[in-house]
């Protein structure tokens, strides 16, 4: 399929220097090429058709490559490129990025991954994180363009036995922006990953989110919350898998829908049939503030072994009349009350961000999104 | 006072202006103005406070937030100065006095976790807070141990005053030991059908309700 990303793929790869990243952009162009933008007669796509908002022209920035060692490329290359052709793009014209926590080491200071995608213009970064054994570290990767624009973008984590990773994401990208991201995961013996996915921005969104237990007595709290207002669209898709015995999982997504915006969560959590002692809890509840607004939950356990203890959940509902009374009866107008009672209901996953200024711009942000200030 | 299902609850309710409930003849005046005609928040900020039978639960809100937010929306009604959180956070302290509770209370969500006596307690007071004109407490009695109603006793005789006024609603005597009625009004079957000083209440202790009830019918 000839697209707009065509031609610029063409000049693009012909400044590629570096031989074996070379190779590894043209084959996942190919993939993209083959399979182009996933469309609603996908299953996975069922409720998000995003290629009418990507298939336009931008303008393409990508290509730079900073701290990649040879040992990272075999990493790079497991990258699941092709699990659709937005994965497949952005592997194409990935602005690599490799991090690395050194072994043992403790980074008290969180690591900043800031982008912002200019007007017409899309972007392609790929991050690799590699928390070493026993390292510990907090990265916050966030998301704020400002006009109509295309953020395309992937996050590959590794975390080594008896390591510790925070993971905060924040996107907030502007109503008009379409933003798709991929976050991989893998886990090793003993270690512990903690995700809060803040949803806040875009015209149309989509976080594909895969966590994956590779050895025993991995730990990962994969939690997020979508806030919608006006046309926004939203759409998690994750997949908790746990392929060795005793892991943990919890998961606790929120949606806040307001006007016509309009949220899907699609939550599968596999126990393969040797994953015995698996631990695995799982829940999405929503928030409808509108009539016009509308949310598509799908939790799905699959379980191949007796030996576990898992349960999952989804609920959406109203804001409940009783609340908003007693916030009445104290003198709160009507709209600061459903603001407050909305604040609380995304509170417990705001509250998980120890950054006190990323808490405290989200506070805000949350509290004024029905109008009324605080 | 009244027995079960004589309205006593309902009018609570109806004077803090209630979703369910219609009022379809009446109207209830509040210093010139009409209850009926205002909505609940306005109510509120004119100086009628309910504190609940049953206080609701707010998930994922502080009680100091809760409070502050309600304070700085009376003052701004009374064009008076608000507070910020540090500021607040003194007044809240030193009105927390009042029915003994501490500060580990500010920072937790409202009402959640709270004991039947805590939340009476936090009902008591967002009245401190409030310092309503007319406060309507709806069997803050009930639940109660004997150690909770006496603070919870306390605390309305502190707050009380001469610039105020409390609906006190219970079913018992025993309520008012501890807090001595200027009048004490019988409801029944959603009359009011005996009227006296705080030497009824004994009586009625004493003779039971049927003594009062005949005389709704």
């Amino acid at each position: 399929m000839e697209t707009s990303f065509s031609e610029s793929f063409r000049e693009f790869i012909a400044k590629e220097t570096d031989p074996a990243i070379r190779t590894l952009r043209e084959n996942a162009f190919a993939e993209f090429t083959a399979a182009g933008f996933p469309t609603p007669k996908l299953e996975d796509w069922k409720y998000t058709n995003a290629a009418p908002l990507v298939s336009g022209q931008w303008s393409v920035t990508g290509g730079q490559i900073e701290d990649v060692a040879d040992p990272d490329l075999e990493l790079l290359r497991r990258f699941g490129s092709d699990r659709n052709g937005f994965a497949a793009l952005n592997s194409a014209f990935a602005d690599l990025k490799v991090i690395r926590i050194a072994k043992e080491t403790s980074i008290a200071e969180p690591i900043e991954l800031a982008f912002a995608a200019d007007e017409n213009t899309a972007i392609f970064p790929h991050i690799l994180v590699i928390a070493e054994t026993g390292s510990k570290a907090t990265i916050v990767e966030s998301y704020d363009s400002t006009a109509k624009s295309f953020t395309n973008t992937a996050i590959q984590i590794i975390v080594e036995d008896n390591a510790s990773l925070t993971h905060y994401r924040v996107q907030r990208d502007s109503p008009e922006a379409f933003h798709y991201g991929v976050t991989e995961v893998s886990l090793g013996s003993g270690s512990s990953y903690d995700s809060t996915n803040i949803n806040l921005g875009g015209r149309l969104s989509r976080h594909d989110i895969d966590v994956k237990f590779t050895a025993e007595g991995g730990e990962a709290w994969v939690d997020g919350l979508y806030m919608l207002n006006g046309e926004q669209h939203s759409d998690t898709h994750s997949i908790i898998d746990h392929t060795v015995p005793n892991c943990k999982s919890h998961q606790n997504y929120k949606g806040v829908l307001n006007d016509n915006s309009r949220g899907v969560f699609n939550g599968k959590v596999f126990v393969r049939e040797n994953a015995h002692g698996t631990d695995a809890q799982q829940s999405n509840k929503n928030l409808l503030l509108s009539n016009d607004a509308r949310v598509d939950t799908k939790p799905q356990l699959e379980i191949f072994n007796d030996d576990v203890k898992c349960a999952h959940g989804a609920t959406v509902g109203q804001l409940e009349e009783e609340e908003l009374f007693y916030l009445l009866t104290r003198g709160l107008p009507e709209v600061l009350a459903k603001n407050l009672l909305t604040y609380g209901f995304a509170e417990e996953i705001i509250n998980k961000i120890k950054i006190e200024s990323i808490k405290k711009d989200l506070d805000v942000a949350v509290l004024n999104r029905l109008g009324a200030e605080i | 006072m009244g027995p079960n299902g004589s309205g006593k609850s309902t009018l609570s309710k109806v004077l803090a202006g209630h979703p369910t409930y219609e009022v379809i003849s009446g109207e209830v005046l509040f210093e010139g103005k009409n209850l009926l005609e205002l909505e609940p928040d306005e109510r509120a900020r004119e100086g009628v406070f309910m504190a609940f039978q049953y206080p609701v639960e707010i998930p994922g809100v502080s009680n100091s937030q809760f409070l502050r937010l309600a304070y700085n929306e009376k003052m701004k009604h009374i064009g008076e100065e608000e507070l910020d959180p540090l500021e607040f956070n003194d007044y809240l302290k030193e009105k927390a006095k009042v029915v003994e509770m501490s500060s580990e209370f500010f920072k937790r969500s409202v009402n959640e976790g709270f004991s039947g006596g805590e939340k009476k307690r936090n009902e008591i007071l967002q009245m401190a807070v409030l310092q309503p004109k007319l406060a309507v407490l709806d069997e803050t009695d009930s639940g109660l141990d004997i150690d909770a109603l006496r603070i919870v006793a306390e605390g309305v005789n502190t707050l009380r005053s001469p610039d105020n006024a409390i609906i006190l609603v219970t079913h018992y005597q025993r309520l008012l030991n501890y807090i001595q009625p200027d009048f004490v009004h019988v409801l029944a079957g959603g009359k009011i059908v005996k009227e006296g000083g705080k030497e009824l209440a004994v009586e009625l202790e004493e003779k039971g309700y049927d003594w009062v009830k005949g005389a709704a019918v």
